[in-house]
């Protein structure tokens, strides 16, 4: 098995694969948004519940692989209690990991850091994303299902 | 009956392939994936490069000398397609971009003027989305109502539940021969006679089958029969409607530009007669030449000994993958072809492609546009391995060894 294989499927994303957190949609969400790969048929469904501005609640639902799993779960675990401008800014700095585009210093995404091994797969950075676009959708309130394409 | 190629055939069959004498990721290509697309021999890639460096004019008006051996060139592709189909007339070829647009004519030429309010089209539950969405775009049109034939868990069509559905409201039967997602291999036969008691025309998607089996349209007797070039080794761009003299003669055009017209004036236009009344504009000229040399290529193989190869291939992948735990095959239909689909217990279609494709294996993961497949077996996708002239048992060893990686990641 190759190294960058090893590197993508490590433990903490099969971990993560096999018993996502905060799975379900959260009590009180006022937010929810859908993201849909149309060239896989992956779906992810993410709720939020925002207070002051600050995501208090989040949840996901959905089917997809390893990749798209793992990374809504840790998502939803980085984002609470986080700032809708922290969230976005979070996530410009997450994408640039899981491309290779920037020069992002891992360490500062905490446990995200796992899904730079996403780079050397290009083709699987949509699968890396898919959470983190609804998300972006559930908080700007737009509603419309977001798709990769 | 047939015979698999021999070891010696196999191996020069291989080195007619140029594309497959490379590395992916550091290990020995393997390719597993011609339902999506064929690797294309020398001699198709010369034939095309040919066209463009010898013979390259516009066709069917220079008057000069280039343009007429262009034009012939151009032609060859609708004489080889009769000649594979076994179509009484080249006249009855239709040379398009391939099956999706050979599908979307008859939806859009015969199917306006032969499909009113009320009226059925029927297909099955394995059809790709492009023998699906033409014919909801018609009936929206038209107020008529796509009918759909179930497949059982094997994935196979229950014949009798399509008989049941061919009603006189049906005015077309649109089949695949071969499914693209299962590997099922249809009764066409019996199924054009059902469709014709009723008074049904039947059209068949041939995408998967010409490249491995004999066909014969008078045989099969149906009505349309559609392929693409890329799939039996030729080019991408080109493929072929085939229809039945009478009813191309009777369909009015579809796309309106040069070529297919006799005359134009600003008060009246008259059309060319078939096929150009189907060929607007200027087509995929390299196309011609490059599905010609494809066709002469699988009948210089033997399109039924690759069949054969393919059911022994088949048959030994089937077997082989049985040591794979917790691999579950999607199709076990009892005739099938070409293709070996499956899913891993507790692992998403992706990641198995993502793995073997760094074993150096090409194989779709995915809903192979077949969605309502998809969800026939209950998965949101699955594995497709599929086989072509060039593989060998090497190939599924290699796919084999690539899953025992996978599920020794996901352990």
């Amino acid at each position: 098995m190759s190294a960058e294989l090893r590197e993508l499927y490590q433990s903490m994303i099969l971990d993560h694969y096999k018993k996502p957190r905060n799975y379900g949609r959260p009590p009180g969400a006022d937010r929810e948004a859908e993201g849909v790969n149309p060239l896989c048929g992956d779906h992810v469904h993410v709720y939020a519940k925002l207070q002051d501005d600050r995501v208090a609640e989040v949840g996901f639902e959905g089917s997809g692989c390893a990749i798209s799993t793992a990374a809504a779960s840790l998502m939803t675990q980085a984002v609470k209690g986080h700032t809708t401008a922290e969230v976005r800014e979070l996530f410009e700095r997450y994408h640039e990991l899981v491309t290779g585009r920037g020069d992002v210093d891992p360490e500062s995404l905490g446990k995200l850091a796992v899904l730079a091994g996403v780079r050397e797969f290009p083709a699987r950075v949509k699968c890396a994303t898919l959470a983190w676009h609804a998300l972006r959708a559930a908080l700007e309130g737009a509603g419309e299902p977001v798709s990769t394409e | 009956m047939s015979t698999p190629f021999t070891d010696v055939e196999l191996a020069r069959i291989r080195a007619d392939f140029p594309v497959l004498d490379q590395k992916a990721h550091g290990k020995p290509l393997v390719y597993l994936d011609s339902a999506a697309s064929t690797q294309k021999p020398r001699v198709v890639i010369d034939a095309i490069s040919r066209l463009y460096a010898e013979d390259y004019a516009n066709v069917h008006r220079g008057v000069y000398q280039l343009a007429e051996r262009a034009t012939r060139a151009f032609e060859s592709g609708r004489e080889a397609t009769r000649r594979l189909l076994h179509a009484p007339d080249a006249r009855e070829v239709v040379l398009l971009r391939g099956t999706t647009e050979a599908i979307n004519l008859v939806a859009q030429s015969w199917g306006r003027s032969n499909v009113g309010p009320g009226d059925e089209i029927l297909i099955t539950a394995m059809e790709h989305h492009s023998n699906i969405v033409p014919w909801q775009m018609l009936c929206a049109e038209r107020g008529a109502k796509l009918v759909v034939a179930p497949i059982d868990d094997d994935g196979a069509l229950i014949v009798e539940e399509l008989e049941r559905r061919v009603g006189p409201r049906t005015r077309l039967v649109s089949v695949v021969h071969v499914s693209n997602a299962l590997g099922t291999v249809n009764p066409v036969r019996e199924i054009v006679e059902i469709a014709h008691a009723a008074g049904a025309r039947v059209l068949v998607d041939g995408a998967q089958a010409v490249a491995r089996m004999a066909v014969d349209v008078r045989e099969i007797a149906c009505d349309f029969y559609a392929f693409s070039g890329h799939k039996l080794y030729g080019p991408s761009g080109i493929g072929a409607l085939w229809g039945r003299a009478e009813l191309l003669e009777a369909m009015p055009p579809w796309q309106g530009g040069g070529e297919m017209i006799e005359s134009v004036s600003f008060e009246k236009t008259t059309y060319a007669k078939f096929p150009h009344k189907f060929e607007a504009g200027t087509p995929h000229i390299a196309g011609g030449p490059g599905l010609a040399a494809a066709i002469d290529y699988l009948e210089s193989a033997g399109v039924e000994r690759v069949g054969a190869h393919e059911d022994a291939l088949l048959a030994y992948a089937t077997e082989a993958v049985r040591e794979v735990p917790g691999l579950r095959l999607i199709g076990t239909a009892p005739v099938k072809a070409g293709v070996l689909g499956f899913v891993i217990d507790g692992v998403h279609a992706h990641d198995v492609g993502t793995i073997l494709d760094r074993e150096g294996v090409a194989v779709r993961a995915g809903h192979h546009c077949a969605q309502p497949v998809m969800k026939r077996f209950g998965v949101p996708a699955t594995v497709r391995a599929s086989f072509g002239i060039y593989n060998s048992r090497e190939d599924v060893d290699a796919l084999v060894r690539g899953l025992h990686t996978v599920v020794e990641v996901f352990a």
